[in-house]
C-alpha cells in the first residue's frame, strides 16, 4: 500500500458538500445530498447499494449528468482550478485527458460500429494534434499495456469481436491514453466473469500505481474494495456514512468503531470461515439521512 | 501475417455466403412475384381474347386468338410461356397506347424515378438533420417544431398542396415552370438514352434543356418530399433518442469528444443502420408512382400510366407495371439491406 500524500502536496480533487439533484414532474429527487472528500494519488473506494448516489458522484465530477439534473457544491477543486466556475467547453477538455472513467458494460460502452483501435485512437486525438499514425503508434502501445497479446489484430477488431475481459482492457486502454490524474472506475469488473476479475483489476491497479493516478472505486463488492483501495466512503442515500482506511474493514476489533450502516453491510457478507445460518438483513435508519 | 490472410479469406468466404443467400432470397421472390402476376391474368373477370379481337368478332376468329394466346394449355404451360416471355422483354401490347408495354414502361418509369430520387433526396437533406436536431433538443422547442413540420408533412393533401405550389411559386412567382417534365420549346434538343431528362440533357451537354427539366422537376419534387421529410424526420428523431441513450454515448463524452462529434460521428452512424431500411421504404413508395402529384402535374410517370390503364381494363399494361413494381421493390430491398451490411459490423 502507498503512503498517504504528504501534507505539503496540494490534493487531485476537493469536493465539499456536494448534491445532485433531478427536477422531475413528481419533484425533486437528490440523489447525492452533501457529499464531501479530498482525493489524493491514491485509491479511494465508494461503496454502497444500489441507487446510494456512488454513480451520480462519478457523473457529477465530470460535469455529466444527464439533462433534468442539476449539480451543486460548496467546493468541487480540481488542482486548484474551480470546476463550479468553469465553462462547459472548458470541463470537456479535462474529460479523458485529466479526468477519465471506465465504466460498467464494455459490451454497451463501446461502439458498436467502430473498431476497438479507432475508439482508442479517437481518445488520443481528441486531446492531442496528431497524424493518424502517431495516435495508432500510440494506441497499439496502449493495448500491450492492458496486456493484449496481438495490439495489431486487436486494433481493428469490432467491439463484439471480443470478451468481455478483453473488451474491459480495451476500456482501460482507451481510458488511460491520454494519461489523466484522476480515472473514476464505476463498477469497471461487475459485469465480467469471476475469472478475468482479478486479471483486469491487477492491470487497472498496476497502471494506476505506476502513473501515480488517483483512483476513484466505485463499487458494492465489500471484498474488492477492502483488499483494492486505501479508503473507503460508505454510502448511503447520497451520503457518507463514514470513511475509514480499507484495512479497517476486516479487522474486528475495530467494529466498536463503525458506523450501523457499515457493520449491517459487513454482516451481510456470507462468509467461508464462519458458516452463518442466517445472513443478517440491512436495516437502515432514516435518522442517519438527517 | 498467416494469420491476417486468414481472416481476410475467412471474410471473403462469408461474404460469398451472404452473397449467395441473397441472390436465392430475390430468385424467390422474382418468382413469387411472376406467379402473382400471372395468376391475377387469369382470375381477373376480363377476357384477354375479347380485348384483342373486340367483343363482335366472329367465333372462329376469337377461336384463332384464343389459340395464339396459348390459353388452350394447361395453367403451368401457360405459366412457363408467361415467365419465357417476361424474361425476353415480351410484356405484350398496350391497347390504350398500341405500343408495346415495354416501350411504354421505358418513357414512364423514367419519369417517376427522377421524381421519386429528387424526392427522396429532399427527404434524406432535410428530414435527417430535423430528426437529429429534435432528438438533441428532446422535449423543447426545436423538437417541438420538428414535430409540427412532421404533421403537417403527414396530413397536408398532396393535392391541395401541389395545387398551392403552383399557384404561389408557378403562376404568382414565376420561380419554377408549371406541368409537365420539360417545356415545349426544349422537348426534341435532348435524345432520351437513359429516358431521365435531366441525365441526357446533362450527357450531352444540353444544359438549357437540363436547368428547363430542373425547373418543372423541382416543385412536384418538394412536394412529394415533404412527405419523406415528415416520415424519415420521425423515424431519425426515434432512432436517434434510443443510440443517445446508450451507454457508448457516455463513453465518448467521457473521452472528451465534442457534442458535434458524439452525435454526428458516434450516435448517427449507429442510427444510419435502421435509417436505412426506412429510407428505403419510403423511396419504394415513392417509386410505385404517386398517382395524385402525378396527375396535378401532368408528369407522365408510372402512377399515372397504370392508373389509367387499370381504368381501361388494359390487362397487359397493368400487369406490366404491376411487374415493374414488384421487381423494383426487390431491388430496392437488396440494395438497403447490402448498405445496412456495409454500416454495421455485426450483420457483416
Amino acid at each position: 500500500m502507498r503512503a498517504p500524500d504528504s501534507p505539503t502536496e496540494q490534493p487531485l480533487l476537493e469536493l465539499d458538500n456536494l448534491r445532485v439533484n433531478f427536477h422531475t414532474a413528481t419533484g425533486i429527487v437528490r440523489a447525492v445530498r452533501g457529499l464531501s472528500f479530498t482525493l489524493g494519488r491514491e485509491r479511494l473506494g465508494i461503496v454502497g447499494e444500489s441507487g446510494s448516489g456512488k454513480s451520480m458522484t462519478g457523473r457529477a465530477i465530470l460535469d455529466l449528468i444527464p439533462h433534468p439534473g442539476e449539480v451543486q457544491a460548496d467546493k468541487l477543486v480540481y488542482r486548484g482550478q474551480n470546476l463550479l466556475t468553469m465553462d462547459k467547453g472548458s470541463r470537456r477538455k479535462l474529460r479523458g485527458r485529466h479526468i477519465s472513467m471506465v465504466m460498467q458494460d464494455p459490451k454497451f460502452s463501446l461502439n458498436p460500429v467502430k473498431t476497438v483501435g479507432e475508439q482508442i485512437a479517437e481518445a488520443y486525438r481528441v486531446h492531442h494534434k496528431a497524424s493518424s499514425r502517431e495516435a495508432k503508434e500510440r494506441s497499439l502501445t496502449m493495448l500491450e499495456a492492458v496486456q493484449i497479446r496481438e495490439p495489431a489484430r486487436v486494433y481493428d477488431l469490432y467491439p463484439h469481436e471480443v470478451s468481455g475481459g478483453m473488451g474491459q482492457r480495451v476500456m482501460i486502454a482507451m481510458m488511460l491514453i491520454a494519461e489523466p490524474d484522476i480515472l473514476i472506475a464505476d463498477e469497471p469488473t461487475s459485469a465480467l466473469d469471476v475469472t478475468v476479475q482479478l486479471q483486469v483489476l491487477k492491470i487497472l491497479d498496476d497502471l494506476v500505481t505506476s502513473r501515480g493516478m488517483g483512483l476513484i472505486f466505485i463499487s458494492h463488492d465489500l471484498h474488492l474494495v477492502q483488499s483494492f483501495c486505501d479508503r473507503v466512503i460508505v454510502m448511503y442515500g447520497g451520503k457518507a456514512m463514514e470513511t475509514l482506511p480499507a484495512a479497517e474493514l476486516a479487522d474486528e476489533s475495530a467494529r466498536a468503531h463503525r458506523h450501523p450502516y457499515t457493520l449491517g453491510l459487513l454482516d451481510c457478507l456470507p462468509d467461508l470461515d464462519h458458516r452463518k445460518d442466517k445472513l443478517a438483513t440491512l436495516k437502515r435508519d432514516p435518522a442517519w439521512l438527517a | 501475417m498467416a494469420s491476417s490472410r486468414d481472416t481476410w479469406a475467412g471474410k471473403s468466404g462469408r461474404w460469398g455466403k451472404i452473397a449467395g443467400r441473397e441472390l436465392s432470397t430475390v430468385a424467390i421472390t422474382m418468382f413469387g412475384l411472376l406467379l402473382v402476376t400471372f395468376l391475377i391474368a387469369r382470375v381477373m373477370p376480363i377476357d384477354p381474347v375479347l380485348a384483342v379481337v373486340g367483343d363482335r368478332a366472329p367465333a372462329d376468329v376469337y377461336d384463332k386468338a384464343r389459340l395464339d394466346l396459348g390459353l388452350d394449355k394447361p395453367l403451368w404451360q401457360q405459366f412457363g410461356i408467361y415467365i419465357g416471355k417476361v424474361f425476353t422483354g415480351d410484356l405484350g401490347r398496350s391497347v390504350l397506347t398500341s405500343n408495346t408495354v415495354v416501350d411504354d414502361i421505358k418513357t414512364v418509369f423514367p419519369a417517376t424515378l427522377e421524381l421519386a430520387t429528387l424526392g427522396t433526396l429532399i427527404g434524406i437533406m432535410l428530414g435527417v438533420p430535423l430528426g437529429i436536431v429534435a432528438a438533441v433538443h428532446q422535449g423543447r422547442w426545436p423538437d417541438q417544431i420538428a414535430r409540427v413540420i412532421g404533421l403537417i408533412g403527414y396530413s397536408i393533401p398532396v393535392f391541395w398542396l401541389g395545387l398551392m405550389g403552383l399557384l404561389l411559386f408557378y403562376a404568382k412567382l414565376g420561380w419554377v415552370s408549371g406541368p409537365g417534365r420539360i417545356s415545349v420549346a426544349y422537348q426534341d434538343f435532348v435524345t432520351p438514352i437513359t429516358g431521365v431528362i435531366m441525365l441526357d440533357a446533362a450527357m450531352q451537354g444540353e444544359w438549357d434543356a437540363f436547368w428547363d427539366a430542373f425547373s418543372h422537376l423541382i416543385l412536384p419534387a418538394s412536394v412529394l418530399g415533404l412527405l419523406s421529410v415528415a416520415y424519415i424526420s420521425r423515424m431519425t428523431r426515434s432512432f436517434m433518442i434510443n443510440e443517445l441513450q446508450q451507454q457508448y454515448v457516455i463513453a465518448a463524452r467521457v473521452k472528451g469528444v465534442s457534442e458535434w462529434q458524439v452525435i454526428w460521428g458516434h450516435a448517427l452512424r449507429n442510427a444510419v443502420v435502421p435509417l436505412v431500411t426506412v429510407i428505403a421504404l419510403s423511396y419504394m413508395h415513392l417509386l410505385e408512382g404517386s398517382v395524385l402529384t402525378e396527375t396535378i402535374f401532368a408528369w407522365p410517370g408510372l402512377g399515372r400510366y397504370i392508373t389509367n390503364s387499370l381504368l381501361n381494363a388494359d390487362m397487359n399494361a397493368v400487369l406490366g407495371g404491376t411487374l415493374v413494381v414488384g421487381a423494383v421493390f426487390i431491388g430496392v430491398n437488396l440494395f438497403s439491406d447490402i448498405i445496412g451490411r456495409l454500416a454495421d459490423p455485426r450483420a457483416r
